[in-house]
């Protein structure tokens, strides 16, 4: 069977695998460079029996989806930096209540409404810290056509297994391009769907007593069972609660099911990393960048490699020690003042063999900006 | 085939971008090749500098923009005052003496096609202009099968007007055809 080909912006490899996910509500308020996502899933999802809302506004879209997955579906929001802002409140009601959702943020410059049409890769600790309170979160990215599509499904999976928000940290330079994208036939891709509950009607349901693995099953909101959902930290019915006990068992939950597994969720590919002595560690849009850097000095012998982050958030630690610790240093390249660079630091053994690569002007960091800072560090000049 | 770089650039309206995204999808779709399409893209719509890059190769494509491109087409005096000097040397320089007035000398090999002129008289519609670039395009160094971009070309514009731009491409075609150089 021949795979359908097309050729497409990334904001559409996202829509496509949204779609191969099973998404099927999305609500939105149109943002650059976002918009391409909710305009083609506005002709599409009616196509697939979906729905489709046009919302007043960010927080509005982000409850929107909160309350459809509730009722049973697999939904979808999309935004960029102040959509992304706007929707912090509600990403920490869906962390609390445990609501499955995806929200695609396609970065641009920022702060405040910052540089629209331009790239930018600065809501890293956004997406991890942008609501309040302790909490864990899920973040994946891309850098090709290929791989938004797979992280797409992947983030549905996720926020199905974890019962969590996960976000997807795309970005204006590959959410705008146009590539080439293989959609995967039916079933080549894993598809998780919801977890419900096997109890009839009639039989009390608890919406927060988890199962032996840990698993919460859902019950379609409205439909046999009656239940609680709030922000307040509740017990097993859903209902508020004040008790100390309820207060940290939860707490501790909310955070464990995704530090416990980081493994798991740990999403990321090597490029020449097998003898490298220069570890240059990227994601998004960059990555592509620092992958034609690599390929181009390995031919003229230098022992480069690229470790390429497709998971953000929980952050890989283990992993980055592991790729990172034997190199001669280690060059992060982003398009911010160094947001995953830190993280970077605080996970190897000595952090003062980490650099920062980067580019904020709004144009895409360039081969050329990575070979300079690059050959700094190596004492070299540029 | 080498990797080819390309960039596409003139005012808004022009329709570089829409024959950009032909050229790249027709590379993807029809030819089984791997390309990439991208554009400066600002607050500024019909009137405004508009530039597009495109690179086709039979490889994996990291970066997608282009620093020097094999092929340069302008087709504003503005565009074509700011961007000649990135010609790779030795590329293809193709501008339209109806909006640019080239230098005399250009480390390229320089073609002024006057296509404007030709779709005016022939054709009467300026609309199909940008489809008539890429048929001069292709006439003077044609990338691949000129067939794989015209079946794209009927696959996206409305029924009625396929066969207007069939005519704008074919006479784009031969028209460059005039100025084929051998490399």
């Amino acid at each position: 069977m021949t795979k359908k080909i097309k050729f497409v912006q990334g904001n559409e490899a996202c829509v496509e695998g949204a779609l191969y996910a099973g998404c099927s509500f999305f609500a939105g308020y149109p943002i650059t460079p976002s918009t391409e996502i909710a305009e083609l899933l506005a002709a599409r999802l009616p196509q697939h029996g979906g729905t489709f809302i046009q919302m007043e506004d960010e927080i509005a879209a982000m409850s929107a989806i909160i309350g459809a997955s509730l009722t049973g579906k697999k939904v979808l929001t999309a935004t960029s930096g102040p959509g992304f802002s706007l929707k912090q409140e509600a990403i920490g009601y869906a962390c609390m209540a445990e609501v499955p959702c995806v929200v695609a943020n396609v970065q641009r410059g920022g702060p405040s409404t910052g540089n629209p049409t331009h790239v930018a890769q600065g809501d890293i600790n956004q997406a991890r810290w942008g609501t309040h309170g302790d909490h864990s979160i899920i973040a994946l990215t891309a850098s090709n056509h290929q791989d938004i599509f797979q992280m797409t499904v992947d983030a549905f999976n996720l926020a199905e297994t974890y019962r969590t928000p996960v976000i997807l940290l795309f970005d204006e330079a590959v959410g705008h391009l146009r590539a080439k994208l293989e959609i995967p036939t039916e079933g080549e891709l894993h598809v998780v769907d919801r977890l419900r509950t096997s109890l009839p009607e009639g039989v009390n349901y608890h919406p927060y007593l988890p199962r032996e693995d840990g698993r919460l099953p859902m019950s379609d909101f409205g439909d046999v069972h009656r239940y609680n959902v709030t922000g307040l930290f509740h017990d097993m019915w859903g209902f508020p609660t004040a008790d100390p006990t309820y207060i940290n068992d939860l707490l501790h939950h909310l955070v464990d099911k995704i530090e416990n597994n980081v493994k798991d969720i740990t999403r990321y590919k090597e490029h020449f990393m097998d003898d490298a002595q220069y570890v240059l560690v990227s994601y998004g849009s960059s990555a592509r960048s620092a992958i034609h850097l690599a390929t181009e000095r390995r031919l003229r012998g230098e022992r480069l490699g690229v470790l390429e982050l497709q998971s953000i958030w929980p952050f890989p630690k283990e992993l980055i020690r592991e790729k990172c610790d034997s190199a001669r240093a280690v060059l992060v390249c982003e398009m911010n003042m160094g947001q995953l660079t830190a993280h970077v630091r605080a996970a190897v053994r000595k952090p003062n063999r980490v650099f920062l690569a980067n580019r904020t002007d709004g144009k895409l960091i360039s081969p050329l900006d990575i070979k300079r800072s690059l050959r700094m560090i190596q004492g070299r000049g540029v | 085939m080498e990797r080819t770089r390309i960039v596409f650039s003139g005012s808004g309206g022009q329709g570089v971008i829409t024959a950009a995204i032909i050229l790249a999808e027709a590379a993807v779709i029809k030819e089984g090749m791997e390309a990439v399409q991208s554009q400066s893209y600002g607050a500024a719509a019909r009137g405004g500098a508009t530039r597009s890059d495109i690179i086709l190769s039979n490889e994996p494509i990291n970066y997608p923009g282009v620093l020097q491109p094999d092929i340069l087409v302008c087709l504003t005096q503005s565009v074509y005052t700011q961007y000649a000097g990135i010609i790779r040397p030795g590329g293809l320089l193709l501008t339209d003496p109806h909006f640019v007035k080239p230098a005399k000398e250009a480390d390229a090999y320089q073609v002024s096609v006057p296509i404007y002129d030709m779709v005016m008289e022939k054709i009467g519609k300026p609309i199909v202009f940008n489809i008539s670039m890429l048929g001069t395009l292709f006439g003077i160094r044609p990338l691949f099968n000129p067939n794989s971009l015209m079946e794209v070309i009927a696959e996206r514009v409305p029924k009625g007007f396929v066969e207007l731009n069939e005519k704008a491409f074919t006479l784009g075609l031969e028209l460059g055809e005039e100025y084929r150089q051998d490399f």
